[in-house]
């Protein structure tokens, strides 16, 4: 495990290779990162093992991105996701 | 076609991958993950998991099976490798005579209202943030749900750092936990178990039988949980609700058997498992299975199907085998084991009373319990229909997480029947199509 750099909405924030985009984010103290298409509600982590879907996320621009199973490499750049985007959107 | 394929490098793949190696098959293991060990591995803290170093074992890992297709004589499987979810991951396939599918499980919920709340944990996520990242859910969290695994995630989650308000069984302590009679101590746990329990008991943190976790409030994320007893059916004791403070909770009700493939395979699915015979043969010519797959029952009895399953797929690519005795009891033992274990640890019907009009059901589609409601009094009859209607079940996790709680709350079954297994990227369809046009 090495140290790393990521941005994260716009803050660059060090993380350590291995570990996943959930484990930058909850260890920043974050626990939602999107909100839902139909009613804008907040989602997390929650099955943690890339079943669920619920931890979407923006890394690098793409989209729909699981935070628990995406590992994070230097220079990511990771952004809440606003309900369904396309990529390149919001 | 004469390379045996195994899908999933947990204890049940990495055994089979093993044993089919051993006797001179040459083998490809696919695994989602970057490392083998599976679930199991980052669970149990066990770092030091065996890499599937052996001259006969291709390891393919960041890749996962988003199709498997019958084809004369064997299987097409359908591979997509790369970093989860990134855009122009390489399309593979490759066809086999001998699949052993060892696809595992993940955490049955059940859902109450505000279990959509961030905050909201699966047992496994909690486990699995703690083991496999060092990150703790939450600073006073509870654990609920039902079965023996609600207890090393206690453990790591005061490992991590948390503070673990309470700990809630929902069956009774007398049905359960008695564990002279716990199925338990037929495969030596309870001394494992009872370490568990006189950790916690240092911790200060109680240990609740016949209840659970009922309702959790807050405006952006979990603030407070209603914690109430439950009667042996399972529903709430009128007057027993009291509301809790915590920042995390995680649940757990068994396990729920990941059987896509094994239902695209065609193999046959009996009470949420895939049926094998003696040597891990499904009911599909040149389709094993093993692990979780055939039935819950743990780690170690998991790797005994594999290494019989890998035995008998090198068999069906014609290498001499002699299959273990030992292998062949502990699987046996493992079936008992499962067996008490699903009796001692049921999930009783009365959770049904738990959730409401507005408790969202399908988490996915932002399905509510009054929209399935709806969806059956317009007269929504078979799982197609209350899907299409209610759109239960139709998004991202394709009703992995609602689909056994929409189907008991509607008197519906679903079935796994998921012919795209997971998520592909139009891009990647679209280059697969042009491969095979040329």
């Amino acid at each position: 495990m090495s140290a790393i750099w990521v941005e994260v909405d716009g803050v660059r924030v060090a993380a350590m290779s291995g570990q996943t985009v959930a484990g930058v984010l909850l260890g920043l103290g974050r626990t939602s990162w999107r909100s839902t298409r139909r009613d804008g509600r907040p989602r997390g982590v929650f099955c943690g093992i890339g079943v669920c879907f619920d931890c979407l996320v923006l890394v690098n621009g793409v989209p729909d991105v699981r935070a628990c199973q995406r590992r994070v490499a230097d220079g990511d750049v990771v952004r809440v996701q606003c309900g369904a985007e396309l990529p390149g959107e919001c | 076609m004469s390379r045996v394929v195994v899908v999933g490098a947990g204890p049940a793949g990495l055994a089979a991958a093993w044993a089919a190696a051993s006797v001179g098959a040459s083998v490809l293991l696919v695994d989602s993950g970057v490392a083998v060990g599976g679930q199991y591995r980052r669970q149990s803290g066990l770092r030091a998991a065996r890499t599937p170093v052996h001259p006969l074992i291709e390891w393919l890992p960041e890749t996962s099976v988003w199709a498997v297709e019958s084809m004369a004589g064997g299987h097409r499987v359908r591979l997509q490798t790369g970093a989860a979810d990134s855009p122009g991951r390489t399309m593979s396939t490759v066809d086999t005579d001998a699949l052993v599918i060892a696809t595992g499980a993940y955490d049955r919920v059940l859902p109450f209202p505000g279990w959509d709340l961030p905050g909201v944990y699966t047992a496994g996520a909690a486990q699995a943030l703690a083991k496999g990242q060092g990150v703790s859910v939450g600073r006073r969290v509870v654990v609920g749900g039902t079965g023996p695994f609600l207890l090393p995630v206690a453990r790591s989650l005061v490992e991590v750092g948390a503070g673990v308000a309470e700990v809630l069984e929902a069956n009774g302590i007398g049905g359960s936990w008695g564990w002279r009679r716990d199925p338990l101590g037929a495969l030596g746990k309870v001394g494992e178990l009872a370490g568990y329990g006189v950790m916690l008991a240092r911790r200060r943190v109680p240990v609740r039988f016949g209840a659970a976790v009922v309702a959790a409030h807050g405006e952006s994320r979990v603030e407070a949980v209603t914690v109430a007893r439950l009667d042996a059916g399972w529903r709430v004791v009128a007057g027993s609700e009291r509301v809790v403070e915590v920042d995390a909770v995680c649940l757990g009700f068994g396990f729920t058997a990941q059987l896509e493939l094994a239902v695209s395979a065609g193999c046959r699915i009996e009470d949420g498992a895939v049926v094998v015979d003696p040597a891990q043969r499904t009911s599909v010519a040149g389709v094993f299975a093993a692990g979780e797959v055939t039935g819950i029952a743990g780690a170690g009895p998991a790797a005994a199907e594999g290494t019989v399953a890998g035995y008998a797929a090198a068999a069906r690519v014609g290498r001499t085998v002699a299959v273990p005795r030992d292998a062949v009891r502990t699987v046996r033992a493992g079936r008992r084991f499962g067996r008490a274990l699903a009796a001692a640890y049921p999930v009783r019907s009365g959770w049904r009373d738990w959730v409401s009009a507005d408790t969202v059901v399908c988490r996915c589609e932002e399905v509510r319990m009054s929209d399935l409601c709806a969806a059956v009094a317009q007269g929504a009859l078979g799982m197609r229909a209350v899907k299409l209607v209610s759109r239960a079940g139709l998004g991202l996790c394709q009703g992995r997480i609602c689909g056994r709680i929409v189907g008991e709350l509607t008197g519906t079954p679903f079935t796994q029947n998921r012919p795209i297994a997971v998520p592909v990227r139009l891009r990647d369809l679209a280059a697969v199509e042009d491969e095979e046009e040329n």
